[in-house]
């Protein structure tokens, strides 16, 4: 079963500079345990400690955020598209600069 | 109404347009599916930031936060910026904006016509620049005031004081509410009120999802979520790449002539999303969507005209929502 897989620029070093990589599995966890077998250390930056989804990081299943699809448990079937990307707000700089004068 | 004592009276109560060419066509004897857009380009500035600029210059000034006079600096990729702009020629306060370099020269000019200072931040440095710019500023001038659009609640509450309910009377049988996820305010404010108000509805975001360039080496760690966003209050969430923004944006004005800015197209592309879910299911879907604002600003891209492919090559490195 291929999954394709959208990885962002910064965790491209872990796909040797891959920007599509495919993966396997029925659900998000199984997937993404598939891409750190291929992948090491993939798997660290997505998940925490905890096994959660890292709180800047979103996926989306068919450009569907998947923390409203079950999260982790989300279902993948044969042909889905994921992506992968750091969280950031609209606007892209503004709201870092406005976090840095406030000190947050 | 159609008469106000300024131009800050005219902010808010924008129409709601059906949108019958676009919403999908459903099988004999099928529930009606219908799209409705809410047009806040018809608002004072031309964007839906002016009611959020608007709630939180006067609960400022309510709170004592901003007196007479005040400078407000407001880090801002534009319409946020546009609407202050005029909020605060209109109330006496003085404006400077920072902002990435990356953004139309429309939106320049009209900052600069409404009278307030630009302090750019460089587009390349990504976030650690725009970081180091901020600070430096804030340095510089500590009597400098700010709104915070990301954190400040006044932003919600001015959709869930006006937008919302506008939206609940003119469509008392709502069944969507989609609107694009940036300061999260919009969904944040009317999403609470139509939640409160209509059983089983749906707040559905969409996102932009810009070109790499604009990504680039962002760093997972330093990743940020507005302080307004509560996840609850969604449904569903759409990541809308340009390609398909683009697309939805000219069919906006082929189809149904309303000509919006990008970020409309993105929100109009989940907004068909969810309607054609509710064909394939058979239920009966009254989705109303967010036109944020017109397409005036953005027409220097280029990306109006010609091919998708040459739409989305102009609108790489862009901030087009």
């Amino acid at each position: 079963m291929a999954i394709e897989v959208r990885i962002p620029t910064i965790l491209r070093s872990y796909t040797g500079g891959a920007k599509i990589v495919e993966g396997a599995g029925d659900s998000l966890t199984a997937l993404i345990d598939d891409l750190d077998a291929k992948h090491n250390g993939l798997k660290g930056r997505l998940i925490t400690p905890e096994g959660g989804l890292h709180k800047f990081v979103n996926i989306y299943v068919n450009d569907e955020d998947v923390r409203f699809l079950g999260a982790l448990d989300a279902k993948l079937s044969d042909g889905d598209s994921i992506t992968i990307l750091p969280a950031v707000a609209g606007g892209a700089l503004g709201f870092v600069a406005a976090a840095a004068l406030l000190g947050r | 109404m159609a008469r106000y004592e300024s131009l800050l009276d005219a902010c808010g109560g924008t129409p709601l347009v059906g949108l019958p060419r676009l919403s999908p066509t459903v099988p004999e004897g099928a529930p009606p599916v219908r799209l409705w857009a809410k047009l806040e380009d018809r608002n004072p500035t031309g964007s839906i930031k002016d009611r959020a600029a608007l709630f939180m210059v006067r609960e400022a000034e309510e709170s004592g936060h901003l007196r007479p006079g005040d400078t407000i600096l407001e880090p801002t990729s534009g319409n946020t910026g546009i609407a202050l702009a005029m909020v605060a020629k209109l109330r006496g306060y003085r404006l400077v904006c920072v902002m990435p370099e990356n953004v139309s020269a429309e939106r320049i000019q009209l900052l600069r016509m409404y009278g307030a200072e630009i302090i750019f931040s460089p587009a390349a440095g990504g976030s650690n620049q725009a970081v180091a710019t901020a600070k430096q500023i804030a340095a510089e001038h500590p009597d400098w005031k700010m709104l915070f659009q990301y954190g400040n609640p006044a932003n919600a509450r001015a959709h869930y004081e006006t937008t919302g309910p506008e939206l609940l009377h003119d469509l008392p049988t709502i069944t969507h509410f989609v609107a694009g996820l940036g300061t999260t305010g919009t969904l944040m404010g009317t999403g609470r009120f139509l939640k409160e108000k209509v059983d089983g509805i749906q707040i559905v975001a969409a996102e932009p999802r810009y070109g790499e360039l604009v990504y680039g080496l962002r760093n997972i760690d330093e990743g940020y979520v507005p302080e307004l966003y509560d996840a609850s209050v969604l449904d569903r969430r759409f990541s809308v790449g340009t390609r398909d923004a683009v697309l939805r944006t000219r069919q906006l004005v082929e189809v149904e002539g309303i000509f919006a800015g990008f970020s409309s197209g993105a929100i109009l592309h989940a907004a068909l999303a969810v309607a054609h879910d509710a064909v394939k299911a058979g239920r009966r879907a009254d989705v109303a969507f967010v036109v944020c604002d017109g397409g005036w600003k953005y027409l220097s891209t280029g990306a109006y005209g010609g091919t998708l492919n040459d739409a989305e090559e102009a609108l790489e490195g862009q901030l087009w929502a």
